[in-house]
């Protein structure tokens, strides 16, 4: 997001210092904004917490348990069932993808299965997540996994299809087999892509956890707030989506970090 | 055994409007164990696609390939091709890309190492072994996909204009070096070019190409007028400037220029 043009012609780029000033500025307003409005009375306090109560709300949920956890607990909780929905995105999506993109006859089974079922958002899988497991872990990591997996799929596919031919036809003709060229081309190949699409897929998977939550009775960011929410208590509501937010940018961040040391390494800039 | 025969070969692709068009015409051509074949001409005459053939890419519409008595049924690592965009895999190292083929056939190990560090020396990559291609030079880049085919120890090596991504400077210093290792190990090349130059100077016999269709205008064995003048005792660019070279290649040119006037 970075070095974008910042009112001047095409190839104007921004120093670090007018960066981050402006990223600051944008944080001023949207902060500045939401207390001005909160003070001045133009809505009700508890429907709009001003910027500080929600912080205070929030270190009160950390030293106190709400709904039966303090809020490391929800947070950890959340962030355990999110990865397991996604690492069973990860394990299923990306090798099927790149099986997809090297054998036809698997793309033209599952393309059109996948085209059709892929459009149905994961909050919709709710209801059915519900009837099926209940309350158990399975439900949350069915609608995380939804949320996740096409992204994953795609990438991978994506990607296989996208490695030079030139690069397999030269595997091809120092003997590698279709294994080998599978593990030392088209994987390699293809990680680009893989890369950003887990980067997406997390993105999308961790967005899928709230939904996943409504159905799940224990702990969890979605559950605080569920809770929250029948309390009347739109400072702990803000508050979970606050750490969202936080644990969100933080995953986007750790994958963009990934992303660039591959890319560095292997000069594809 | 592993001369390449081409026996009464033609291409036709298929057009996406419909209709076929017909690439290479009967085409017959005998490369003989460890000759050096050049194929020149325009872009269009299908001299890419022979040498596809050869590696078992491509497949003639009518006609057979052979390599060393067997016909073609595939790539293979018996024959290895040198690509014009070099076809380095980004994410090995030089020492990686080198020992692909090697890792493939299953050579053990330390065998393996050796042949590597033989031909990284003979090829002036010493110190770059564990590089990765986008750290590298073209000129570079294309000395390891050189060196990854004669790792393979082939018994044909198919070059698809190996240099033609090269800048002429470098260009020129490789011509010079591959005639030194094709001296020093004589294979079955066919040597893919559209540089008249380059041809004359590399290759035993040039084989000249014209276009629609594709086909051999003439074959013209450069070996007599080498030997005679010691070519390889000489710098290029001095052989380049010999009248005896000069008049081959402007030779060489009429013959094209004719072809393709024809066609005009």
């Amino acid at each position: 997001m970075a070095n974008r043009n910042f009112l001047g012609p095409a190839g104007t780029v921004l120093g670090v210092v007018e960066f981050w000033l402006l990223t600051l500025a944008g944080f001023t307003l949207f902060f500045g904004g939401w207390m001005l409005v909160a003070w001045s009375g133009l809505m009700p306090a508890n429907l709009l917490p001003s910027p500080l109560a929600v912080w205070e709300t929030l270190v009160r949920l950390w030293n106190q348990p709400f709904a039966g956890h303090v809020y490391a607990e929800h947070l950890t909780a959340s962030i355990g069932r999110f990865l397991m929905g996604w690492a069973i995105a990860v394990a299923i999506g990306i090798p099927l993808g790149l099986l997809m993109g090297w054998y036809r006859i698997l793309d033209e089974i599952i393309t059109p299965l996948f085209d059709s079922i892929r459009f149905v958002a994961p909050l919709a899988w709710v209801p059915l997540a519900a009837l099926w497991f209940g309350t158990g872990i399975g439900g949350p990591l069915l609608i995380i996994f939804v949320g996740s997996f096409a992204p994953c799929l795609i990438s991978a596919y994506r990607g296989a299809r996208l490695v030079e031919p030139r690069l397999v036809e030269a595997a091809q003709t120092m003997g590698a087999s279709g294994r080998r060229i599978i593990q030392h081309v088209l994987v390699p190949g293809a990680m680009p892509s893989i890369i950003s699409g887990l980067r997406v897929s997390a993105g999308l998977g961790w967005q899928s956890l709230v939904g996943s939550e409504l159905i799940v009775v224990g702990a969890g960011l979605g559950y605080l707030m569920v809770q929250g929410q029948g309390n009347l208590a739109t400072n702990i509501v803000i508050a979970g989506m606050v750490g969202i937010g936080v644990v969100g940018f933080a995953i986007d961040v750790a994958l963009r970090g990934v992303e660039a040391w591959f890319k560095r390494r292997w000069g594809q800039t | 055994m592993s001369e390449i025969v081409f026996r009464g070969v033609t291409k036709t692709f298929r057009l996406p409007k419909g209709g076929d068009f017909l690439a290479i015409d009967t085409t017959d051509l005998r490369i003989e164990e460890r000759e050096f074949v050049a194929i020149v001409g325009p872009s269009g005459c299908g001299k890419t696609t022979l040498m596809r053939m050869a590696a078992g890419l491509e497949f003639p519409s009518t006609g057979s390939v052979e390599v060393g008595g067997r016909a073609v049924r595939g790539p293979g690592p018996e024959r290895a091709v040198v690509f014009q965009q070099f076809a380095l895999m980004p994410w090995k190292s030089v020492r990686e890309n080198i020992g692909f083929g090697l890792m493939c056939k299953g050579t053990p190990r330390a065998e393996a190492e050796a042949a590597i560090a033989h031909y990284v020396e003979l090829m002036g990559l010493a110190g770059h072994e564990d590089s990765f291609p986008h750290q590298l030079s073209g000129g570079m880049q294309q000395r390891v996909a050189i060196a990854r085919a004669y790792v393979m120890n082939p018994a044909a090596l198919l070059m698809d204009e190996p240099f033609g991504a090269l800048d002429a400077q470098t260009r020129i210093v490789m011509q010079e070096e591959l005639v030194r290792l094709a001296r020093r190990n004589p294979r079955t090349v066919l040597f893919i070019t559209h540089s008249v130059e380059e041809a004359v100077y590399l290759a035993d016999r040039v084989v000249v190409m014209g276009r629609k269709p594709g086909r051999i205008i003439e074959t013209i064995d450069i070996r007599p007028l080498r030997e005679s003048e010691a070519w390889e005792s000489q710098p290029i660019e001095e052989v380049m400037d010999r009248p005896s070279f000069t008049q081959m290649r402007s030779r060489i040119w009429k013959l094209l220029k004719a072809r393709e006037a024809q066609n005009a």
